[in-house]
C-alpha cells in the first residue's frame, strides 16, 4: 500500500520534471543565476587582481586621502547589495508564482 | 574621556568585564531555557522546528558568521596593515552571493538536517554520507579550534589572566557553558543566542563608529590623516600590499574565501531553520545587509584604532592585533565601553562555538550513526539522544584542543577551514544541485580529493614550517610556496568531480526527478512543525 503511494509520487515527480512548465522554470532560473554569478565573480576577481598587481594605481588619490582602491572596494559592497536586491525582487516576482503552481500540481492539483 | 592606558599591561576593570559577561550569560541562559521547553523532536533539536522567520535567521546567520576572527581579526588587520584588512573583509561579503544565488534555496528545499542530506539525495547513501560527514567534521574542527584558541588570547587581554593555567581554566568554562546551551537549547536556543549576540555586536560597532565619526566630523579623509600620522607618516596603509606580499597567494586566499562560505556546514545548516525556501532567501538577504554593514563599520573601527590608539601601541598590547577594537573602545568610552565590547567578544566565541558543535553533532548522529551504522533503522528519539551525547564529546574535545591550540595563529586555522570548505564541499554541492550526470564516484573523488589535497598542501606550506611566522619556525619541510592552497585545490576538486563522473555511470532517474522538482518548487520539502 505504502509502496503504491510512493510509486505514484515518483511518477508525479517524473511527470512534473518532464513538463514544459518545469522546463521553463528551470531555464528561467538558470538564465538568471548563472550569468549573474559569472558577473560578480569576474568583477570581484578583477578587483583582487588590480589590488595585487596594480597597487600604485589603487593608491591614486582622488579626493583628500580617498583613493581609487577605497572607491573600488566600496563599489564591491554596493554591487553586492544591488545584486542581492535585484535577485530577491526578481525571485519574488518571477520565480515564486511559477514554483508555487508546480508545487500545487505535485501535491495533487492539475497542471493547466 | 579617559587617557590611554599603559600598554603591555591589561586594560580596563577586570571585575566589570566579568560582571557584564556574567549578565550576558544569565540573560541568554534564561531565554534559552524559556524557548526550549518544547524541544522534543529531531526537527526541534537540529532545525529549531523550522519555525524561525527569514529575518530572525538572517540575524542568526550574521551572528554565526561574524566570529571572533572576523570581528577582532579584521579590525586589527586594518589598524595595523590598513587596506589589506579591508580587502580581506570584501571576500567574506561577496562570498554570500554564491550562497544567495546558487545554494540556499535549493538546499533548503532538498535536505532535512545536514549538508549530507542534499549530497546523498540521488547518489549512494552510505559512501556519500560518510564522505560529507568526514569533511563536515574536518571543517568544523578547524573552525572550532580557531575560536577556542582565540578565547585564550582574549582572556589574556580582557581579564588580565596571563598564565596558561588560568587561561586554560577560562577555555574550559567557555566550553562547559557552550555544552549547556547546546544540550538545553538545541538549535532553537543556539539560534536565539546568535540573534542576541549579533544585535549586541552590531550595536556596539555602530556606537564606536559614531564616536569616531564625531571626533573627525564624519570626514573619512581626516580620519585617514591621523591614521597616517600615527603609522609613521606613511600613507602605505591606504594601499594594498602591506600584509599580502605574494600576489598569487592573495588570489589563492580570495578563491578560498569567496567559494568557502557557501560550503561551511554550520552556515548551510542554518537554512533548515526556516519554513520555506522563500524564507531561506530572506535569511540571506538580511545576512548580506547586516554583514556588509558590519564590515563597513569595521573599516572605521580599524582606521579609527590606527588613528586614536596607534599601530605600535596595538602591536605591543597582550592580544596584539586582536586587541585593536577593544583598545579603541577603551580609548573612547573607558572601562564601561571596554567591558561591553569584551562581553560581546566573549559572547561571539560562545555563540559560534555552540553553532559549530550542533552542526558537528548533527552530522555524526544523523549521517554516520543513523544512516551509515544503523542504515536508517533508528527512531528519531534515539538519534537525538546520540546527537546530544556527541555534542558533549565534541565540547570536551574542543576544550582540550583549545587548551593546546592556545596561542596558535587564529587566522591560519580559519583560512584552513575556508580552504577545506571550498575544496571539499562546494564543488560537490554545485555538481549535485546542477549537473545531471554527477555520480557517487564523482562525489567521492571530489570530496576526498579536495580534503586531502587541501590538508597536504597546508602541511607543506610556509604557514606550518620554514619561515619566522610559521607554526614550527625552526623546522623546514615546506615545499609548497603558498600559504593558502585554494588556487590549486578548488580547480582540482572540480576536475576530480568531473573525472569521477565521466568514468562511471549511475543515474537514478526517479531520485533525480524528485530532487530537481523538489529543489526548485519546494514540493515535498520538509515543513515547519507547529507546537
Amino acid at each position: 500500500m505504502a509502496q503504491d503511494i510512493d510509486e505514484a509520487r515518483t511518477q508525479r515527480y517524473i511527470e512534473v520534471q518532464q513538463s514544459a512548465e518545469f522546463g521553463e522554470l528551470r531555464a528561467k532560473f538558470r538564465r538568471f543565476v548563472f550569468p549573474m554569478t559569472a558577473l560578480f565573480l569576474a568583477w570581484y576577481f578583477l578587483y583582487v587582481v588590480l589590488a595585487t598587481y596594480a597597487p600604485s594605481f589603487m593608491a591614486t588619490k582622488v579626493l583628500g586621502n580617498i583613493t581609487i582602491g577605497l572607491i573600488l572596494g566600496l563599489l564591491q559592497f554596493a554591487s553586492t547589495f544591488a545584486i542581492t536586491m535585484i535577485y530577491a525582487r526578481w525571485a519574488d516576482r518571477e520565480l515564486d508564482p511559477a514554483a508555487a503552481k508546480l508545487a500545487e500540481h505535485m501535491e495533487g492539483g492539475s497542471l493547466s | 574621556m579617559t587617557t590611554l592606558a599603559p600598554m603591555a599591561t591589561q586594560v580596563g576593570n577586570t571585575t566589570l568585564n566579568i560582571v557584564i559577561f556574567g549578565l550576558f550569560v544569565v540573560v541568554t541562559l534564561a531565554i534559552v531555557i524559556r524557548v526550549s521547553r518544547q524541544n522534543q523532536t529531531a526537527a526541534d533539536y537540529y532545525a529549531g522546528g523550522r519555525a524561525f522567520s527569514g529575518r530572525q535567521n538572517g540575524i542568526a546567520i550574521t551572528g554565526d558568521y561574524l566570529s571572533a576572527a572576523s570581528f577582532l581579526g579584521i579590525a586589527g588587520a586594518i589598524a595595523v596593515n590598513g587596506y589589506d584588512g579591508f580587502l580581506y573583509s570584501i571576500g567574506f561579503l561577496v562570498a554570500w552571493l554564491v550562497a544567495l544565488l546558487l545554494v540556499a534555496e535549493l538546499l533548503r528545499n532538498t535536505g532535512r538536517f545536514t549538508m549530507a542530506d542534499v549530497l546523498s539525495f540521488r547518489l549512494r547513501q552510505r559512501p556519500v554520507r560518510t564522505a560529507a560527514a568526514v569533511s563536515t567534521l574536518a571543517v568544523s574542527a578547524f573552525y572550532l579550534l580557531a575560536q577556542m584558541a582565540g578565547a585564550g588570547g582574549l582572556v589574556a587581554l580582557l581579564l588580565g589572566i596571563t598564565d596558561r593555567t588560568g587561561q586554560s581554566l577560562v577555555i574550559a568554562v567557555v566550553g562547559a557553558l557552550m555544552i549547556v546551551y547546546v544540550l538545553i537549547g538545541g538549535m532553537k536556543g543556539t539560534t536565539w543566542v546568535q540573534i542576541i549576540k549579533a544585535s549586541l555586536l552590531i550595536i556596539g560597532a555602530i556606537v564606536i563608529t559614531v564616536m569616531v565619526g564625531v571626533k573627525y566630523g564624519f570626514n573619512l579623509s581626516a580620519l585617514f590623516d591621523d591614521a597616517i600620522k600615527n603609522s609613521g607618516g606613511s600613507d602605505k596603509i591606504l594601499q594594498p600590499g602591506l600584509q599580502y606580499k605574494n600576489p598569487i597567494d592573495f588570489i589563492s586566499l580570495s578563491i578560498a574565501l569567496v567559494l568557502g562560505t557557501a560550503g561551511l556546514p554550520h552556515v548551510l545548516m542554518r537554512f533548515y531553520t526556516v519554513p520555506t525556501s522563500k524564507e531561506a532567501r530572506r535569511s540571506v538577504v538580511w545576512a548580506i545587509w547586516l554583514i556588509g554593514l558590519f564590515y563597513l563599520l569595521t573599516l572605521v573601527l580599524g582606521y579609527g584604532a590606527a588613528a586614536l590608539v596607534g599601530p605600535d601601541a596595538i602591536k605591543a598590547a597582550p592580544g596584539k592585533q586582536n586587541s585593536a577594537a577593544p583598545l579603541l573602545a577603551y580609548h573612547l568610552g573607558g572601562e564601561i565601553l571596554l567591558g561591553v565590547i569584551s562581553a560581546v567578544a566573549f559572547a561571539t566565541i560562545l555563540a559560534v562555538v555552540a553553532g559549530l558543535t550542533i552542526t558537528a553533532s548533527a552530522s555524526f548522529a544523523h549521517d554516520i550513526y543513523a544512516h551509515v551504522i544503523k542504515k536508517g533503522e533508528i527512531d528519531a528519539d534515539s538519534e537525538v539522544r546520540v546527537a546530544r551525547r556527541t555534542a558533549v564529546v565534541i565540547g570536551i574535545v574542543a576544550i582540550i584542543g583549545g587548551i593546546f591550540a592556545n596561542g596558535q595563529n587564529i587566522a591560519f586555522l580559519v583560512a584552513l577551514a575556508f580552504a577545506v570548505a571550498a575544496s571539499a564541499n562546494l564543488p560537490t554541492i554545485l555538481y549535485s544541485l546542477f549537473w545531471k550526470n554527477f555520480t557517487t564516484r564523482g562525489a567521492l573523488f571530489s570530496m576526498y580529493g579536495g580534503l586531502a589535497s587541501a590538508l597536504i598542501l597546508i602541511i607543506f606550506s610556509p604557514t606550518v614550517s620554514g619561515v619566522a611566522t610559521s607554526m614550527f619556525p625552526t623546522a623546514n619541510f615546506a615545499w609548497f610556496p603558498l600559504n593558502n592552497p585554494g588556487i590549486v585545490t578548488v580547480p582540482l576538486s572540480f576536475f576530480l568531480g568531473w573525472l569521477g563522473s565521466v568514468t562511471s555511470s549511475e543515474h537514478n532517474a526517479a531520485k533525480y526527478a524528485e530532487m530537481e522538482v523538489r529543489s526548485l518548487t519546494g514540493a515535498g520539502a520538509e515543513k515547519a512543525i507547529a507546537h
